[in-house]
């Protein structure tokens, strides 16, 4: 049977609205690169990674390195995946199959609402309650750890969202089965469940991922934003998006534009990131 | 131990999912099979009167004209800082004009700066005095900012002599105890590169940007005001009536006097206080009609109650 | 089942609710921090009046207005885009198409782009090239391109989680692939679509640095789309780190937004439930 004409216009529309989607990287790359393109000209790859200090404001003849924002940037990356992929993936797997359907529902909904609160309000948040606390054990506070802290937290909706969304899609034919095998809830979960998701899950972890390496305000305000490669999990660091997000504001040209190549270059990494998960997960990632 | 016995005792079928499939089979099958193709003109429909309405729109140029008694749009873009006087300053003037509309969007100084130079913004705003780079631009003062250092109020500190400051923010002293307090390590909190206030804390102590030693690195004031806040060993600096209207309603900081004189609006206003930067509307050529009217407005007595509100200091016309 | 097992199942269950009860604590610890400063700053005339004194005192409506012309917009770009493009990968092309890899892999990409950064875009292509300007209709779709990865994913995986039967069934019956998608699939993947909303919209109402350099600061109500408006982030933002004495009022509406939210995802989630029929919530 041929396709009827309004599956074909259905399918001319479908592909549209993809390739829009897909598109929309393209128009953003592009715009980067135009606006880094006289740092990267004049100042050139090599000296964004082998500066002595960050002090663009100087014109081209400043520093440029990038490597304490790019280590700060993977360390509280890092360290919110830790805790939240976890607290996520367990979140998702209680509301699934362990809590009553009441708390399971509340349970979600109260994620949701998580999803939703504005990165400025957790990192006042950070800000006025957390760091104090840290900087009671640790002065200055503002830290490597309160960044992951409140970066896992936000987070985390995403990671327990998507993975209960896999999990739910599990047909129901799987856990008859476990039932009649008379397998425990753990073991059904652990042996079945988990491993059948994890495709879904893996995506929501890499979306969260790509999240967590763009968020701004909140890791601005919490953080410390001292250009150093950190040591430990109390020295304050600088992530790439608050570099861009402190400096923008009054960055005359040059200087502007050496903002940019902080854009491109957290672009670069989560391309890095990108092909690391294609390269190392069992399944394609991609399929 | 192969017996399947009944172990957790809550409802073994929980691991099944909810049967999600239900509601596949009751799809409603009223919309027919035309549903979509309608769906599809409906929504094609839509866009274009859309795109029509938009271009319409889009196709009046802005105009600005001042006719018999003012109208048009003013587009203010710039310092974060500005902002809040501007848009205030703009709601007074609307009132005046009813005919006028003032719109205000931040973004930075230095977007002020090439708004106003691109011709994107009527009028710029800068924190900050123009630079060497910039005389082809043409800055009016509105208002005047002072920046103050600030502690915790716990901290036994009241003042610091302007050789302390330089030596606690290139790292020389590194406890309190090194300047008359308590034995604990001082937390440097500095501004972001490039900021109008680390400007012109740097030029009035006379350091270069490498050479401060920070802990912490902050935007805005408000970062500053929660840091000292919350951090008993902290040092920051910020504008002086954000600061001092924090600690008027008991947020326990308190600023430090340069040197003899202490830091207050009214010095700032007499011009006595030595570390303040002028908040500047900047336009790329004189201006004319509405633009030059509301410079003026902003530049007059009818405003000052409005600067004050906002915590900046009138200056002297 | 043997005892170790017993205990494994329980050591789980006990884990299982730990986090939970972390989670649910930490929630309740930031609500706890927002109702305790923000609730008695709500009343009904601080939802009807606009903002005086920067945002200090008067009210959010103005606000609460921009932000649902921004929102509009934004969905109204983002789902019909999104759901089409997650149908296309997942029931149009085969799974492992280069095609569909790429456009998996620039989506990726797209989560990751900093919102300083759509901002800054927004501003330029919506804003200058395309002439919007500071409008409500250049926020809006600056937003819509950040949602549009998690809306798609969510959306994708509630395809994937369609039975194949339903698609054989549905081809076998000789139903065209617009009726087999619009009655079958659809209504199948109604969760992932209510899960990527919810996600969705979280993030539309929760950006800030997007919104402030497309949609703008203006706290006048806007009369059209190509008007300048302040959404409610883009307020809280400024009332707590740009306006001294703006907190309560930042508290006060951040309060708003917690309810809103609560409002908005119940909305979805029923919306989702009676138009596609499908059961969206357990």
């Amino acid at each position: 049977m041929s396709p009827s004409r309004g599956d074909r216009w259905l399918a001319g529309a479908l592909g549209l609205a993809a390739a829009l989607a897909g598109g929309a990287i393209v128009l953003i790359l592009a715009f980067l690169v135009i606006e880094a393109w006289p740092a990267l000209r004049q100042v050139g790859l090599s000296r964004f990674l082998g500066d002595s200090g960050w002090l663009p404001a100087a014109g081209p003849d400043g520093n440029f390195n990038l490597v304490p924002m790019l280590a700060g940037t993977v360390a509280v990356t890092a360290g919110a995946m830790l805790l939240a992929v976890p607290a996520g993936v367990i979140s998702a797997i209680f509301c699934r199959y362990y809590a009553p359907l009441g708390v399971s529902h509340i349970y979600r909904r109260l994620i949701e609402v998580l999803a939703g609160i504005p990165s400025v309000v957790y990192g006042f948040w950070g800000l006025v309650v957390l760091v104090p606390w840290i900087t009671r054990f640790r002065p200055p506070g503002q830290s490597l750890l309160a960044g992951a802290l409140i970066l896992a937290l936000m987070v985390l909706p995403t990671v327990a969202l998507l993975a209960e969304s896999a999990l739910r899609s599990l047909p129901r034919s799987y856990f008859e089965g476990a039932a009649a095998l008379g397998l425990g809830r753990f073991t059904t979960v652990r042996s079945l469940a988990l491993p059948a998701a994890a495709p879904g899950i893996g995506a929501g972890c890499v979306l969260a991922t790509a999240r967590a390496l763009g968020e701004t305000m909140a890791v601005l305000m919490v953080c410390g934003n001292v250009v150093q490669v950190p040591t430990s999990f109390f020295d304050p660091i600088r992530t790439l998006t608050a570099n861009i997000a402190l400096e923008m504001a009054y960055a005359t040209q040059f200087h502007r534009s050496a903002l940019f190549v902080s854009g491109l270059a957290l672009m670069g990494l989560v391309g890095l990131l990108i092909s690391a998960v294609e390269r190392l997960s069992p399944k394609p990632a991609y399929e | 131990m192969l017996n399947p016995g009944p172990s957790p005792r809550k409802k073994l079928t929980s691991p099944l999912p909810g049967p999600e499939s239900a509601g596949v089979f009751s799809a409603r099958a009223g919309t027919g099979p035309g549903g979509w193709k309608r769906l599809l003109w409906r929504g094609a429909l839509a866009l274009l009167i859309g795109g029509c309405l938009l271009t319409t729109a889009c196709g009046k140029p802005a105009d600005a004209d001042s006719g018999p008694g003012l109208s048009g749009k003013l587009v203010l873009t710039g310092s974060s800082t500005i902002a809040p006087l501007a848009a205030e300053m703009g709601r007074r003037f609307e009132e005046v004009h009813p005919r006028v509309r003032i719109d205000v969007q931040t973004g930075g100084s230095s977007r002020g700066i090439a708004d106003a130079r691109s011709g994107t913004a009527d009028i710029g705003m800068a924190s900050r005095a123009l630079k060497d780079g910039e005389g082809d631009l043409l800055a009016f003062p509105i208002a005047g900012d002072g920046v103050a250092l600030i502690v915790h109020a716990d901290n036994p500190v009241v003042s610091l002599t302007d050789e302390e400051v330089v030596a606690i923010y290139t790292g020389r002293i590194e406890t309190w105890k090194g300047v008359g307090g308590l034995e604990r390590p001082i937390t440097v909190v500095h501004k972001a590169d490039g900021r109008a206030t680390q400007e012109v804390f740097l030029d009035y102590f006379d350091l270069q940007p490498s050479q401060v030693q920070p802990d912490v690195v902050i935007g805005d004031n408000q970062q500053g005001i929660k840091t000292v806040q919350g951090n008993p060993d902290a040092i920051a600096y910020v504008s002086i009536g954000t600061a001092d209207f924090e600690r008027r309603r008991g947020t326990p900081i308190k600023l430090l006097a340069a040197g003899e004189i202490a830091a207050t609006t009214e010095n700032v206003a007499r011009g006595l206080f030595p570390i303040a930067r002028p908040l500047n509307l900047v336009t790329r050529d004189q201006p004319t009609g509405l633009a030059a009217a509301f410079l003026d407005f902003a530049r007059s007595d009818a405003v000052d109650d409005l600067i004050e509100a906002q915590l900046f200091v009138p200056i002297e016309r | 089942m043997n005892r170790s097992s017993v205990k494994a199942d329980r050591t789980a269950t006990f884990l299982c609710w730990i986090v939970a009860f972390a989670v649910t604590g930490t929630f309740f610890w930031i609500l706890w921090d927002l109702l305790g400063h923000g609730f008695k700053g709500i009343s009904w005339s601080f939802l009807t009046t606009q903002p005086r004194d920067a945002g200090r005192s008067g009210g959010i409506s103005s606000v609460l207005v921009s932000t649902s012309l921004i929102l509009g917009v934004c969905l109204g770009v983002a789902i019909p885009t999104g759901v089409g493009t997650a149908a296309f990968l997942s029931e149009w092309i085969p799974r492992k198409s280069r095609v569909g890899r790429w456009i998996r892999r620039s989506l990726d990409l797209l989560a990751a782009v900093p919102s300083i950064v759509f901002g800054l875009f927004g501003a330029v292509f919506f804003g200058e090239v395309l002439g919007f300007g500071f409008s409500i209709l250049s926020g809006g779709l600056t937003l819509a391109l950040m949602v549009l990865p998690i809306l798609i994913r969510a959306t994708e995986a509630g395809f994937r989680s369609a039975s194949e039967e339903l698609r054989l069934g549905g081809a076998a019956l000789g139903l065209r692939r617009a009726t087999i998608l619009r009655h079958l699939l659809l209504p199948a993947a109604s969760h992932g679509i209510v899960v990527g909303l919810v996600l969705g919209v979280g993030r539309a109402l929760a950006e800030t640095a997007a919104l402030i350099f497309t949609s703008g600061y203006v706290t006048r109500m806007p009369s059209s789309l190509l008007d300048s408006g302040r959404s409610i982030s883009v307020h809280i933002y400024d009332l707590a780190m740009n306006v001294p004495g703006g907190e309560a009022n930042a508290y006060a509406t951040a309060v708003v937004l917690i309810l809103l939210l609560i409002l908005i995802n119940s909305l979805a989630s029923w919306a989702t439930q009676t138009w596609l029929g499908g059961r969206s919530l357990p």
